[in-house]
């Protein structure tokens, strides 16, 4: 199987480039353990939460699917800077799959989230984040956390071969993201809101992945769910449509989108 | 045919060439003439909108990817990683050429001394000179000896050492028998590195020859004699005379000159004639015409040489 080995030599270069500029790795992480303590301070203090154990417990899952979320735009650079290199083109005219770059560099963003959100976990608990649920459930929150990103960055590939710019790519993420992250339940309740934007917010992937996350972590409070609608009741079922329809618009668009690419 | 916009833009224009086996074909033009279209075409990174082309007798439309086993690719840009050393590059287009990983990191180890960058092989390319970079980017794409290998524009934005290292390089691949197709918009790069030449404008091709062919087509040689400011008009007298067209004067040099059709017969009566007049010739000889001047009288307008920047 070509493909697989040809993806692997991939995802190992990015490795290979962490280990080279291994700033990245340091600054992709920070970013997210920055993020953990000024919440948790900032805002921790003022939102009452009715939680036991307070404002963290609800905080650290809405920021874990926050960090994820943020892979497309990593994917998304990555890739645009590439295109500028040329080396898309390289690695296209080798004989090796066209699927195998994109799909290593799927791989390869997932892998550095692996370890961003073994950090961001670290930094939680000392911060008095406690899951209370069991050591199953934390992991599958986990796996489902990297699977959200994973869908993602395929999102992130079209991106990336789309722009003609790397800066561009770098705003059209943060459209992307910003937006999608805040207008959730993940770091305020959407009780606030007014009523159509909670309307959006409850439907939001991101709100259902936070919710999902919640729940596996053992936390009762669904920050504003409002009872009877499908997406709050149903928080892990709805993510997983989502995801599954996010990765069967983007892979083939993003394939067919290689294949064609052209700088 | 390739057309960008709708077709609003002809990039190829019915543009057909083609390559002898272990030879090397220059396609020259300014820029914007279609070199790198023709070039992504041939390497299967584009579709043509119509027409068809063979690479070692391979259809790149219908099995691009057989194509892709044989060619080796080298563009404008130094398409590697910059983060990345130079060893560290070659090792992964190895591994993605599927050599196991002793032959990836032989072959590497191979290339990086024989384009002479053992030294830099464990620095990131970020610190390359721009002649570095070209001359690992050529390495990539030797991996598993190309039996066709398009070097697009390979010394563009090259310092003029950059350029004759990077000349050297191709010299030596050339001798190994390797059938290159070369693009340039440097005619004395065409000149000293090809054995046929392909002039393209506007997506056509508009001659197509050896250097000396085209030359040719141009017209002769040109009689130059430069001599003493007292002595000017009478050669320009005795230049016309001889070559029985009119002699012009760049008067700055104190060069006369006049095309020629007899060549070093013509030069031996110019001197003749100066002797007998007692004028000292302080330079004289034939001057064939430079590609430039092939480019000049085949399209009417200068090649634009435009340096690419980075």
């Amino acid at each position: 199987m070509n493909v697989i080995t040809d993806s692997i030599v991939i995802t190992k270069r990015q490795l290979l480039q962490l280990a080279r500029v291994p700033e990245v790795l340091i600054f992709s992480t920070i970013q997210p353990v920055m993020f953990v303590l000024l919440f948790r301070y900032v805002f921790g203090g003022s939102i009452e939460t009715g939680q036991p154990g307070g404002y963290v417990q609800l905080l650290m899952p809405g920021i874990f699917v926050q960090t994820v979320a943020f892979t497309l735009a990593a994917t998304a650079s990555g890739l645009a800077e590439d295109m500028k290199k040329g080396l898309i083109d390289r690695f296209r005219s080798l004989p090796i799959a066209r699927s195998a770059l994109i799909l290593g560099r799927t791989l390869g963003d997932s892998l550095l989230n692996i370890v961003v959100l073994a950090v961001m976990g670290a930094a939680g608990f000392v911060v008095g984040w406690r899951p209370t649920s069991g050591l199953f459930q934390v992991a599958l929150a986990f796996l489902f956390l990297l699977f959200f990103g994973y869908a993602l960055s395929w999102v992130g590939i079209y991106i990336g071969l789309s722009a003609r710019d790397a800066r561009v790519v770098q705003n059209v993420s943060f459209l992307v993201t910003f937006p999608l992250t805040f207008l959730s339940n993940a770091f305020a309740p959407t009780t606030g809101m007014p009523r159509p934007l909670q309307y959006v917010a409850e439907w939001n992937p991101v709100s259902t992945m936070v919710a999902a996350c919640r729940q596996l972590f053992g936390l009762e409070n669904q920050f504003g769910a409002t009872a009877g609608s499908f997406p709050s009741e149903n928080p892990l079922t709805m993510s997983l449509i989502y995801m599954a329809i996010i990765m069967i618009i983007f892979v083939p668009m993003s394939v067919k989108k290689y294949q064609n690419a052209s700088n | 045919m390739k057309t960008y916009n709708k077709g609003a833009v002809k990039a190829l224009d019915g543009l057909s060439l083609d390559v002898e086996e272990g030879t090397v074909l220059s396609v020259l033009g300014p820029n914007g003439a279609g070199k790198t279209t023709t070039v992504r075409i041939l390497a299967t990174l584009l579709s043509p909108d119509s027409g068809n082309a063979t690479v070692g007798g391979i259809d790149v439309i219908k099995h691009p990817e057989k194509v892709r086993e044989i060619i080796g690719l080298s563009g404008q840009y130094a398409a590697v990683d910059e983060t990345l050393t130079g060893w560290d590059n070659l090792v992964m287009f190895g591994r993605l050429y599927h050599l196991n990983k002793n032959a990836a990191v032989k072959r590497a180890d191979d290339l990086l001394e024989r384009f002479s960058l053992t030294d830099s092989a464990k620095r990131p390319i970020k610190t390359y000179s721009g002649g570095m970079r070209r001359r690992l980017d050529l390495a990539a794409s030797l991996i598993v000896q190309p039996k066709v290998l398009f070097l697009d524009e390979p010394t563009t934005g090259l310092d003029p050492r950059g350029r004759q290292e990077m000349w050297g390089v191709i010299e030596e691949l050339v001798k190994g028998g390797v059938t290159l197709l070369l693009t340039t918009q440097y005619l004395e790069e065409a000149d000293q590195l090809a054995d046929d030449i392909v002039v393209i404008d506007h997506g056509k091709v508009i001659a197509r020859g050896t250097s000396d062919a085209l030359k040719k087509e141009v017209g002769g040689e040109r009689l130059e004699v430069v001599v003493d400011q007292g002595n000017i008009a009478k050669t320009l007298e005795i230049v016309a005379r001889v070559s029985g067209n009119k002699a012009s004067l760049d008067e700055g040099l104190r060069r006369i000159s006049a095309p020629v059709s007899t060549g070093s017969m013509a030069l031996m009566e110019v001197l003749r004639s100066m002797d007998s007049e007692g004028i000292h010739a302080l330079d004289v000889g034939l001057k064939r015409p430079s590609l430039d001047d092939v480019f000049m009288s085949l399209t009417g307008h200068v090649a634009e040489v435009e340096e690419v920047k980075k």
